[in-house]
């Protein structure tokens, strides 16, 4: 996962890590790279993308999505355990008077599985201040203007949990089948920077 | 686990400023919230970064921005271990 990397200090500092934690036999070599690899495979937005277009699809999955994600995922061959550790997922969706926006202000937890590797913005510190404070001026910024009657609900992924926010399905959509749904969906929706 | 605080009970946050690692962020500190869920049972993170595992309930706790920041009319919610939680 860090090829693009190999020359930064922190991938330096990385390797040497791991290289002491080897010689410590605290880390088998083979360990890391089978999860890395097994998860840099399956860690996707594509895997966000057919969550929110399945639900806006099938009210019955939405309806589990949003009571237990962990457990409606597999549903869809998903899981939040692509790391060393399965973590809990909210789903958070976005309704005609809430829109829901994500952060995690003390670093930059994330859902690796399911968003793929996180934008620098959202690990930058103008992000990760400003958004709690003033949500709707940066929501601005990313170019969404929500009505005054629109109430935005801020989720710190401070700790264990992660979040995904199902955007609200556009208008004018009614004939789409799911993989033509799941290709309006972005990134920036699943986080709720964007309207979709 | 038993749960000490339920959906709806409003707690306060920890003014602890503590000297080694914390998920409770500066800015939730000190300030009156309401539970609005359970987040499970998870070791506490505070004292896991000193390689002592002690689970502990997380609950979610919703802010009004205006309790928070003095501004704004939204809400921000964390994940809280109990440890970090006091009766309002």
């Amino acid at each position: 996962m860090s090829d693009d990397h190999d020359d930064s200090p922190i991938a330096a500092r990385v390797r040497e890590l791991e290289a002491v934690l080897e010689e410590k036999g605290l880390l088998d070599p083979t360990e890391l790279d089978q999860v890395l690899e097994a998860f840099a495979h399956k860690a996707s937005p594509a895997n966000g993308f057919r969550v929110v277009a399945r639900a806006w699809v099938d009210d019955g999955f939405r309806a589990r999505l949003l009571q237990d994600a962990n457990a409606a995922l597999p549903e869809l061959g998903l899981s939040m355990g692509g790391g060393l550790q399965v973590q809990r997922l909210h789903v958070v969706e976005n309704t005609e008077d809430v829109h829901n926006v994500i952060v995690c202000t003390l670093c930059s937890c994330y859902p690796l599985s399911l968003l793929g590797p996180s934008p620098t913005w959202y690990k930058s510190p103008a992000y990760r201040s400003r958004v709690v404070s003033h949500p709707r001026e940066v929501l601005e910024q990313f170019g969404l203007t929500l009505p005054g009657t629109t109430k935005i609900e801020v989720w710190d992924a401070n700790a264990e949990s992660r979040y995904m926010v199902p955007p609200r399905r556009p208008e004018g959509t009614d004939g789409l089948g799911e993989a033509e749904l799941a290709a309006l969906v972005t990134r920036n929706g699943l986080i709720g920077t964007a309207a979709v | 686990m038993s749960e000490r605080y339920r959906t709806g009970d409003r707690v306060r946050t920890s003014t602890v400023d503590p000297d080694h690692h914390t998920r409770l962020p500066h800015y939730a500190r000190g300030h009156v919230g309401t539970v609005v869920g359970s987040d499970g049972v998870h070791p506490l993170a505070d004292l896991s970064a000193q390689g002592v595992q002690v689970p502990q309930q997380v609950y979610l706790v919703r802010f009004s921005a205006r309790d928070l920041f003095g501004h704004g009319d939204h809400n921000v919610t964390l994940s809280l271990w109990e440890e970090y939680l006091s009766d309002e």
